[in-house]
């Protein structure tokens, strides 16, 4: 061994030391390649999930039943857009540029939550989203905000204090509808139908399945896994569906009085991979609207930046 | 692995004071092409509810930092001045609270 693996193994050590005594890592910290490695893939998809998550309930946008839905709507769609700059900005802290970030999303090298490659028919759509999706986005970050990257950790934080809205303004919608006419019922159980299976999957492959989550855990990038955190979701969600007459479409859903929690049938893997592999009902959708949105966007920046530049100049014209 | 960043808006870090009587903290970063964009747009992301009462923003290129190494070397000199911490000092507990 000569004396730079001596050492290497020596800062390895001394790192995972801090992490196993619950000290968190700052950016200028040494860490091991990987580890940074794996919190850029996983910061920055994270970050692309909450931009290409504004895509679906921006659908609905001008179409929202009320002013009031509209401006609720509109609120939560911003805080989207707010929450994928938190996390851009977090990930920047470890040596990757926004650009860089923008390039692997829009040439399809990193991923988005496969969630959003699902369409939004009806408006009950918006209200199953706020339920079950963003309600399975916080069960997912609130395990996060003790993640032993501080940037990671105190953006997970900024947003789970937001996120709390966003569920609960979907669920209210979901009441109004499932308490409404006979035709409101029926699209809200549509909904739930359409959106149950998706948001289950958003927790990611089964743990046996999951090759990179104990060296997560480890790290404490994680602190439960997909299998623990889909479990406490579902355990959560079946009395809400109880509460509001709608009925979860599972025919293997039980409680199980033993474990202290529900069992739930298989999940289809199937779907679930060729969703991630680009052949979902909207990737292609998705993805070209991102591309344009950033595109057409580009005279803006530019003019930003002369103006910016002119303005400089005249500066220091004058002094 | 950074690639070329020459086209992208300049990067500045947020701090916000939440009330009057705290001090200004650390939020965040954003891009913006020069300080007045910086300042609005760290309104619209980082004081949605209300959040603060007053914003800095600061080009991140004109932070300077400490470095991490330096941990021991550059903060030794307190090190060995326990002096300078109350417990130092062993009064009798007659003297009351001090
Ligand atoms: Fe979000
Ligand atoms: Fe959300």
């Amino acid at each position: 061994m000569d004396a730079r693996t001596d050492d290497l193994d020596r800062l390895e050590a001394e790192f995972q030391a801090k992490v196993d005594a619950e000290q968190r890592i700052e950016p200028k910290d040494w860490m091991p390649d990987r580890y940074r490695q794996t919190l850029i893939r996983q910061m920055s998809q994270h970050a692309h999930s909450e931009v290409v998550g504004m895509l679906p309930e921006g659908n609905w946008l001008t179409r929202a039943p009320s002013l009031k839905r509209k401006a609720i709507l509109m609120a939560k769609i911003q805080d989207e857009g707010g929450h994928g700059l938190y996390l851009y900005s977090a990930t920047e802290t470890l040596g990757i540029s926004r650009d860089e970030m923008f390039d692997q999303l829009h040439t399809g090298k990193a991923k988005y939550s496969t969630i959003f490659n699902y369409p939004t028919l009806t408006w009950a759509d918006v209200g199953a989203i706020g339920w079950l999706v963003d309600g399975a986005a916080i069960t997912n970050q609130i395990a996060l905000c003790r993640c032993s990257y501080g940037p990671y950790a105190r953006a997970m934080i900024r947003i789970c204090k937001e996120e709390s809205f966003h569920q609960r303004q979907g669920y209210e919608i979901m009441m109004t509808m499932a308490q409404g006419t006979k035709e409101q019922k029926e699209m809200a159980q549509d909904a739930l139908n359409r959106w149950w299976w998706p948001t289950l999957m958003m927790f990611g492959p089964n743990d046996s399945n999951s090759a990179n989550s104990a060296q997560s855990m480890k790290w404490k990038i994680k602190r439960q896994s997909n299998d623990e955190l889909r479990q406490k979701f579902i355990d959560a969600t079946v009395p809400q569906a109880e509460y509001l007459g709608l009925k979860i479409p599972d025919d293997e859903l039980k409680w199980n009085e033993e474990r202290g929690a529900y069992d739930f049938g298989e999940i289809d893997w199937d779907e679930f991979k060729a969703v991630v592999s680009g052949n979902g009902l909207c990737n292609r959708e998705r993805l070209k609207a991102r591309i344009d949105a950033h595109d057409g966007g580009k005279w803006v920046r530019d003019a930003a930046l002369a103006y910016a530049a002119k303005k400089a100049a005249r500066k220091a014209e004058a002094a | 692995m950074t690639k070329d960043t020459r086209d992208e808006l300049p990067l500045y870090e947020v701090f916000i004071r939440s009330k009057n009587g705290l001090d200004h903290k650390h939020v965040g970063s954003l891009h913006a092409s020069d300080s007045e964009m910086a300042l609005t747009n760290a309104r619209d992301v980082y004081t949605r509810r209300s959040e603060g009462v007053s914003i800095w923003v600061v080009k991140s290129t004109d932070i300077v930092a400490s470095s991490p190494e330096d941990r021991g070397s550059f903060y030794e000199p307190s090190d060995d001045k326990l002096y300078r911490h109350p417990t130092f000092y062993d009064l009798p507990d007659e003297v009351g609270h001090m």
